[in-house]
This record gives C-alpha cells, sequence and structure tokens, in this order.
C-alpha cells in the first residue's frame, strides 16, 4: 500500500506534531520505505488465526472499587510548565 | 574492585573488605574520569548514593544486610525515580523530575542497592545503537569507534567499563540483549510480565520488559531475584511466586536439549560473529548437551509485525507528552492545538516522531484491519513456532546480532538499522525469556550468544548461562579504560 503525502500530513495532525511541507516531504520518504517492509505480513495467509494482543493471553484483572490512592494534586503538578490553584494552565479554548 | 562481579562485591562487603561508602566514592570518581568519553550517564546522583552508601554500611554493621545492601549499580533513565531528573533520552522530559518511584526501584532501594546514576538510552528506547538520544550517542568501551548497542546502550557500556558492577536495561525488541552482546557483558530479558512495568516509561506495553545487565548469570539471577514479582500497579504483571533463581545455577546440564533454529544462522550473519557462536555450542556439547537443528519458520515476519505493533502502542502510550501536565512546552503557544503541535514537534526527536506517525498511521481509519489486526495475527503463529521448537527442546541458542558493534554513524538508513534486531525481535512479540552471555569476540568487538527459553524458564536460562561462565572466561575479559585513552 503506497503512502500519500496527504497521509503523511493526516498522520501528523491526529498525532498533534506540528509538521512543515519540507518535513513531510522527508518522512514520506522515510515512513514509505517502512510500509513497504511492512508490507511483507500481506503474503502470509492469516485466515482463522485469532489476533494475540498479550503474549501470555492475560485478561484485564479487576479490583474492588475502593480508593486506593491520597490525594497528591500539589506534589503531581510540581513538574508542570503552568498551574494556578490547583488548575492547570493552557491558552484560552473557548472565547 | 571496579572489575570484580557484583556476587564479589557483595562478598568483599560481607568481609569488610571495603565499605559500601568508599566503593562508592571510588566509582563515582571512576564516572567522573572516564564518562567524558563513554557518555553513558545522563545523570550521576552523587550525594544521594553516597546517602544510600552511608545507610547500607549502617545496616550492615547492625547485622541487618541483605545480600545486595551497599552494592552500587545504575538504572536506565527509564524508570522513574523519585526527586530525580528521569528524561527517557528526550529533550521532552529533560525537565521532567519524577514525581514517584518505578516498583523495580522502590525494590532496589529496599535491598539496600546504592544508585550512582541515570544511564543514557535512544529516545523513549527507540534505536539499537544509542544514537537517537538528545544526550547524545554513547561510546563502546572495547573500541570508541563503535556503537554501544541500544537502547540500553549506556547501561551495557557503563557495565563494561567498570563504572557500575551492574544496571537496569528494558527490552522491547533487545534493547537489553542486543548491547549487552555489543558490550560483552550479560544480559536477561524476563519473561513478559514477570518484572513490574510500573513507572517504566512507555513504549510498547504489550512487549517492554525490564531486567537485569550484569557481569555474570550469577549476578543477573541475584537481582531478578529482587525486581521480579507480581505489582498489583501493574494490570499485565503476573500473579505468580518468585522462586530463588540462584538456586539452580549449579546444576549440571548433562541431557540439555539445545535448538539451533535454522533461520538464526542464514544470510547476513557475520562470519566471525558465526564462528565464536559455534564454538560456544561446542562448549556445551562438552558439556553433555545434544544440539540440534530446529526451524522457527515466522522468523522472516518478525521484524514487519514488531514494527506495526511497536509504533502502533506507542503512538497511544506518546500521547500524555502534551506540554500540560509535564514535560517540554513550546513557547507562546496561540490557542490548544498550537499548543500540542509545537510542544511535540520541538520535544521529541526525528526517530520518535517517525515512529509515532507509522502507528498514527496504522491505527487509523481504514488501515487497522490491512496492519494491526494482520499483525498481531501473525503474532499468534510467531509465538507458536517457539511453543513448538519448546516441545522438542529445553533451550535454544544462536547469535544475540547478526554482527558485532556496527560503527557510530554507519547506519544511516531506519530500516537497515531495524534489520539489526532480527534475532532479537520475535522473542518480545512472543513474550519469552532470553539472556546474552559474551561468548568471544569478532577482531576486538564481543560477540553474544542468546540463549532461549520458554514462558518463565529464567531459572533455566541463568543455569545454563552460568555453566557457560564456569567453562569459560569470556565474561571475565574487560576493556582497557585507561585515563590516558578517555
Amino acid at each position: 500500500m503506497a503512502l500519500e503525502h496527504a497521509e503523511v500530513l493526516r498522520a501528523a495532525h491526529l498525532a498533534r506534531i506540528d509538521l512543515s511541507e519540507n518535513d513531510a516531504a522527508h518522512y514520506h520518504d522515510d515512513l514509505g520505505r517502512i510500509l513497504e517492509m511492512v508490507d511483507q505480513l500481506q503474503a502470509l495467509d492469516t485466515e482463522g488465526v485469532a489476533p494475540l494482543a498479550h503474549p501470555l493471553d492475560a485478561t484485564q484483572r479487576l479490583r474492588a472499587d475502593e480508593v486506593t490512592e491520597n490525594d497528591q494534586r500539589e506534589h503531581f503538578q510540581r513538574c508542570a510548565p503552568q498551574v494556578e490553584n490547583g488548575l492547570y494552565l493552557v491558552p484560552r479554548v473557548v472565547e | 574492585m571496579h572489575d570484580r562481579t557484583l556476587t564479589e562485591i557483595s562478598q568483599a562487603l560481607d568481609a569488610g573488605e571495603i565499605s559500601s561508602r568508599e566503593l562508592t566514592q571510588d566509582l563515582l570518581g571512576r564516572i567522573d574520569r572516564l564518562d567524558g568519553t563513554l557518555n553513558s550517564f545522563v545523570s550521576v546522583t552523587a550525594d544521594q548514593a553516597l546517602e544510600a552508601a552511608e545507610a547500607a554500611d549502617q545496616a550492615r554493621a547492625r547485622g541487618e544486610a541483605g545480600r545486595l545492601t551497599g552494592v552500587p549499580l545504575a538504572l536506565k533513565d527509564i524508570f522513574c525515580t523519585q526527586g530525580v531528573k528521569t528524561s527517557c533520552g528526550s529533550k521532552m522530559l529533560d525537565n521532567f523530575v519524577a514525581p514517584y518511584d518505578a516498583t523495580v526501584v522502590e525494590k532496589l532501594k529496599a535491598a539496600g542497592t546504592v544508585s550512582l546514576g541515570k544511564t543514557n538510552m535512544d529516545e523513549f528506547a527507540m534505536g539499537s545503537s544509542n544514537e537517537s538520544s538528545f544526550y547524545g550517542p554513547v561510546k563502546n568501551p572495547w573500541d570508541l569507534d563503535a556503537v554501544p548497542g541500544g537502547s540500553s546502550g549506556g547501561s551495557a557500556a557503563a557495565v563494561a567499563a567498570g563504572l557500575v558492577p551492574a544496571a537496569l536495561g528494558t527490552d522491547t525488541g533487545g534493547s537489553i540483549r542486543q548491547p549487552a552482546a555489543f558490550c560483552g557483558i550479560t544480559g536477561l530479558k524476563p519473561t513478559y510480565g514477570r518484572v513490574s512495568r510500573y513507572g517504566m516509561i512507555a513504549y510498547a506495553s504489550s512487549l517492554d520488559q525490564g531486567g537485569p545487565m550484569a557481569r555474570s548469570a550469577e549476578d543477573c539471577a541475584h537481582l531478578l531475584n529482587v525486581i521480579a514479582g507480581h505489582d498489583v500497579r501493574d494490570s499485565t504483571s503476573v500473579a505468580r511466586g518468585v522462586p530463588d533463581y540462584t538456586e539452580e545455577l549449579s546444576a549440571p546440564l548433562s541431557g540439555l536439549k539445545i535448538g539451533l533454529p535454522k533461520e538464526y544462522f542464514g544470510d547476513g550473519l557475520d562470519a566471525g560473529v558465526n564462528q565464536a557462536i559455534g564454538e560456544a555450542i561446542k562448549v556445551y556439547e562438552s558439556l553433555g548437551a545434544s544440539v540440534r537443528e530446529v526451524s522457527l519458520p515466522h522468523t522472516a515476519y518478525a521484524i514487519p509485525a514488531y514494527y506495526v505493533i511497536a509504533p502502533a502502542e506507542a503512538s497511544s502510550n506518546l500521547s500524555r507528552y502534551d506540554g500540560v501536565r509535564f514535560g517540554h512546552r513550546c513557547d507562546n503557544p496561540e490557542d490548544l492545538i498550537d499548543l500540542y503541535k509545537r510542544s511535540r514537534a520541538e520535544g521529541f526527536g526525528e526517530e520518535v516522531k517517525r515512529r509515532i506517525l507509522i502507528g498514527t498511521h496504522t491505527l487509523s481509519e481504514g488501515f487497522f484491519d490491512a496492519y494491526y489486526k494482520k499483525a498481531q495475527q501473525v503474532r499468534r503463529l510467531i509465538r507458536q513456532d517457539f511453543l513448538d521448537a519448546f516441545e522438542e527442546v529445553d533451550v535454544l541458542m544462536g547469535p544475540a546480532a547478526p554482527t558485532p558493534a556496527f560503527d557510530l554513524g554507519a547506519q544511516k538508513d531506519p530500516v537497515s538499522m531495524y534489520l539489526q534486531d532480527i534475532y532479537t525481535i520475535a522473542v518480545n512479540l512472543a513474550g519469552i525469556p532470553g539472556i546474552s552471555v559474551p561468548a568471544g569476540f569478532a577482531g576486538k568487538r564481543p560477540v553474544g550468544l542468546q540463549i532461549l527459553g520458554t514462558h518463565f524458564a529464567e531459572t533455566r536460562l541463568l543455569n545454563v548461562a552460568h555453566q557457560f561462565q564456569q567453562a569459560t572466561d569470556w565474561h571475565l575479559k574487560r576493556p582497557e579504560m585507561t585515563e590516558e585513552n578517555s
């Protein structure tokens, strides 16, 4: 499956990574070759094979719905770029 | 003292030959003198180390010392350590001081070990050469023109150079075993789920596994004893008892059935590596093991499957770096989207962006079945290859990498770099354990013998590796690291 230039830009937007037209051309090249390598998978017949998501086929464990963590907001917000009154600050979203 | 194994250091501490404080100071001095050249550490935590060493010496004086009390080591900079910068080799986390300890860090502290610092690595563990680190490449102590391997290249180089007797690494596609091979040390990737991933910065969550890198299999066994075990904070860690991994180290190997996957000895295998591995297999035969050829028929599909699954998981895991809660934030964002996009464009390096873009593309609408689902189906076939082989043999053996360490800057094309992991990557897809042990040299660069076992066969792998190290002295070879050549 050949990769379109527009698909690189779409992936960059979905991944929220700023990419100039120039950068996109460079990545288009690399990603195209990686996908070409990946396309070898298509040669293999996998009809009826169940996908494997976890190497030990484990399923998600459940636990009692109880509070197990203390409130450590201040502690965890110490590594944030910008906080005020316990809130993370970002540029205004709604005018 | 700097070239002793962790086991020997533990005995020297017990015998009062040296205190943990003296040893820590000695190694900190060595790091200071030699690491300017190697670049194996991102952060050296001298004050915390000396404090921990004092506490260890006091515990010993009170008669409360365990096997690892006072033993110095280092941590790959992927493990969160409270109050210490935890960068994951990325500009994105250059300003990140972890607010908590990873479970394995907590366990190593409780065991009385003394961390000297955080080791360099490929950015977010994405790489096979340590060249993608924001902090610059690490050099191989055996040959300063060579890479140390990756992504746990700093840990491997630090152990090989005698800066620490042991270090923790992580392995998503070979990142413990390949650098261990390139640097001539012993590195164990445990079974997926054996060691908690809590606080270990995620790359590809269904593949990532932490493990020990040290000078001998015996040292790895002692470290695994401490770090293995179930953790309620990691839902993928396995609720299964932890045996004493040192108990079977001395078991004789007579009757051991070794399988040599024919796909691991094909085209592209360096002649020097092939010869060293052949010699190692002969050693096993002399120890009473039998050897036969086996086949892992889907080997060729492991790298393609990995480069769908790992980037897909990475694109999801790395979406947490948004410039809002922690990590790098761009200057003067115009709006929220601009904040996300520029923070991430500035914070991530090229290889990380490449994998995020691949993962985002393959998971996007219209491509999921062709890529992700297909790769997961192939993953099952790859695991089945191993399970079938372990019906016939006890362990598999082969080279850890197709070549010895390559030159810095030699692998310019991402795909050819990816192909370096041909012998290690399938192991992560299958979730089985693997160990690399020093098995000679190709020129002046070390060769690693990879030994694989079925799920939870760590005891057996360590036994098989240890017996090799009783019969050979490759693991005792040390590079010449003098202050003059640094």
